[in-house]
């Protein structure tokens, strides 16, 4: 696929140990530009764990890993420039109106003042909610501070946006129509690493790569998966890799 | 410089959007002021007292007139005899009892002086402290009135003295005290528990995640509760001026600066408390129990420090808020500087500095 520039995120023998508890144990991977990466896995397999790595939060026991270009161990400034982040929380002030809320996030970005009038205009145009511009977000519904929260997220353009189970607690087609902004954004060429535990998510991604006990256990696009493990669909192919875990989920 | 700012507005915006918060700042200060100048007054009149005069000669007859003279004092049928000393407690109509010794005007111009012996009834040790201060200063007044006109000088054994607050005007002493508590409650108590909310709600992860760097994410956060702290403190003092007519004797300037010295105190004390804490809940418990109960039990504002066991007396000394009681009482109603002061203010820089950096540590702990 693409050149070594075209590498968003590598990963090289990534270890993350806590104790003798090895919560991400010498993991591979590289995610190209534009691309839609998901990363599966149970919980207590380590997703977290190494997103926050790759997001700067902590640093890795032993290894290598460039985000962005910028190294984990000593360039995790620049990482937090280049990235975006959004969890299953939304991460929006519900005190705060929607328009407050742009603002806010893109002052401590650092996106200048006129710059965020100007783009923050188009955003609230092209979402919709010119009505609900002056309106407090926690008097919104869940599905549209979904929306808006990814485009918070993704307000300071960065190269990469992380995503831990975005869409946790909401229905099928909300989810389906937060996966169309997803696209938007990997069409506008950024990069999008998603968590995730619904499979019909995994089924959205471009590849998929799954988390065991810390290991990387397969890592392909959704449809070489299912070929591989002869199976039908996602939540197949992952119940059979998951089998083997040691660790119980918490 | 600009993110900064943008992180102070959203701070505004979530204060002035939240009731409670509001009701806490702005009506806390005017309530206890009000509540503590005016219902729990500590000053006490109308104490009934019994004599029981074994002399029964002109000095004695002087004494005791000049007593039931007195504002504060309601002066009850005489006691006949010692033994009647207990029942007239236990009727529970009077506080205070005045034994003076027979002989007692020839007693007088000796040089060992007249003892008097006053007892109080300290089931309640505030009042037994206040009858006691209030009965020494009549006495007092009376030896030097009757000195000035007699030829020969007399005298009264009293040991006790106190020099500010003459009139034990009650009103005085609490303002240091309720200051204190606001800026518990304000820097402490709503300071952690607004960083608190923000990891409840998932925000903070966001905000580490951002390129604001996690050392600005508290000055962020501290910074609004200090300037809406020095707010209250003007509100309060204000109130005390024009409400309470308290005259404030020494420098407005020491005044400023120690508060916000303790200010800073309190936010330090603050943000290590939203460090260990995870709910909005537990951050509020901690600070009252932790830092509010003591300021109301511990600093001698309300409850005197002399007379509480040793342990208390010692424990008193890791309270934060007796130190700035302590200087704002010796600066604003003794007028006194920075001279009588200067080791309060070095042990709050102390403490200030050792929660300031736990606070970072801590909070560069849960980051790695």
């Amino acid at each position: 696929m693409g050149t070594e520039m075209d590498k968003v995120i590598v990963c090289r023998n990534l270890t993350k140990q806590y104790g003798n508890f090895k919560a991400v144990d010498s993991i591979n991977f590289e995610v190209n530009a534009g691309e839609i990466f998901g990363f599966l896995g149970a919980n207590g397999a380590g997703k977290t764990t190494a997103m926050r790595v790759l997001c700067g939060l902590s640093y890795p026991t032993s290894g290598e890993a460039w985000v962005a270009g910028f190294n984990v161990y000593h360039q995790q400034e620049q990482i937090k420039k280049h990235i975006g982040y959004m969890s299953q929380k939304f991460s929006l002030y519900e005190n705060l109106t929607v328009w407050e809320n742009i603002q806010f996030y893109g002052g401590i970005y650092g996106v200048p003042h006129a710059e965020i009038r100007k783009r923050g205009r188009e955003l609230i145009v092209s979402l919709g909610l010119e009505k609900e511009m002056k309106k407090l977000v926690g008097e919104l519904p869940l599905g549209w501070k979904q929306k808006l929260a990814f485009s918070v997220a993704i307000f300071h353009q960065p190269r990469i946006v992380f995503l831990d189970e975005p869409t946790g607690g909401v229905d099928p087609l909300t989810r389906r129509q937060f996966w169309e902004l997803i696209y938007e954004a990997a069409a506008g060429g950024i990069t999008v690493f998603v968590t995730t535990h619904y499979m019909d998510e995994a089924e959205y991604c471009n590849r998929i790569c799954v988390l065991v006990d810390g290991r990387v256990e397969a890592l392909d696009t959704p449809s070489k998966l299912k070929s591989i493990f002869n199976a039908s669909s996602m939540e197949e192919v992952f119940y059979q890799l998951a089998r083997g875990a040691k660790r119980k989920s918490d | 410089m600009k993110q900064l700012f943008a992180f102070i507005q959203k701070e505004f915006y979530h204060v002035f959007r939240d009731k409670r918060t509001l009701l806490i700042l702005f009506g806390m200060p005017v309530v206890q002021i009000l509540l503590f100048g005016f219902a729990l007054n500590s000053e006490v009149k109308n104490i009934g007292v019994a004599v029981l005069d074994n002399a029964r000669d002109a000095a004695s007859q002087q004494l005791i007139s000049r007593i039931s003279s007195s504002r504060y004092f309601h002066l009850m049928e005489p006691l006949l005899s010692y033994d009647e000393v207990e029942n007239r407690f236990r009727s529970g109509k009077i506080s205070c009892v005045i034994i003076l010794p027979s002989r007692f005007g020839n007693l007088l111009y000796q040089d060992e002086g007249a003892p008097i012996q006053i007892i109080a009834d300290a089931s309640d040790p505030n009042t037994a402290t206040t009858v006691n201060h209030y009965l020494n200063t009549i006495l007092q007044q009376h030896v030097q009135e009757m000195n000035a006109v007699l030829p020969a000088a007399f005298n009264i054994i009293i040991e006790t003295r106190h020099l500010y607050n003459e009139e034990q005007n009650g009103s005085l002493n609490f303002i240091p005290g309720v200051i204190a508590l606001i800026f518990m409650i304000v820097s402490t108590a709503l300071t952690s528990v607004a960083v608190v909310r923000e990891k409840e709600s998932g925000t903070m992860e966001v905000l580490l995640v951002s390129p604001f760097k996690p050392f600005m994410v508290l000055i962020a956060k501290a910074i609004p509760y200090l300037v809406l702290s020095l707010i209250d403190f003007i509100v309060i003092l204000l109130l005390a001026l024009f409400l309470l007519d308290v005259a404030i004797k020494g420098s407005l300037l020491l005044i400023f600066v120690e508060s916000l010295l303790f200010i800073i105190t309190c936010l330090s004390l603050g943000l290590l408390i939203s460090n260990v804490t995870n709910s909005q809940q537990a951050a509020m418990m901690l600070s009252m129990a932790g830092m509010m109960l003591p300021t109301i039990l511990l600093t001698g504002f309300m409850f005197p420090l002399e007379n509480m066991p040793g342990f208390f007396q010692v424990l008193s000394y890791a309270v934060p808020s007796k130190y700035y009681y302590s200087i704002i009482k010796t600066v604003m109603l003794k007028g006194l500087g920075i001279a009588y002061v200067w080791k309060e203010t070095l042990v709050l820089v102390g403490m200030s500095a050792i929660l300031l950096s736990l606070a970072l540590k801590r909070f560069n702990i849960r980051l790695s």
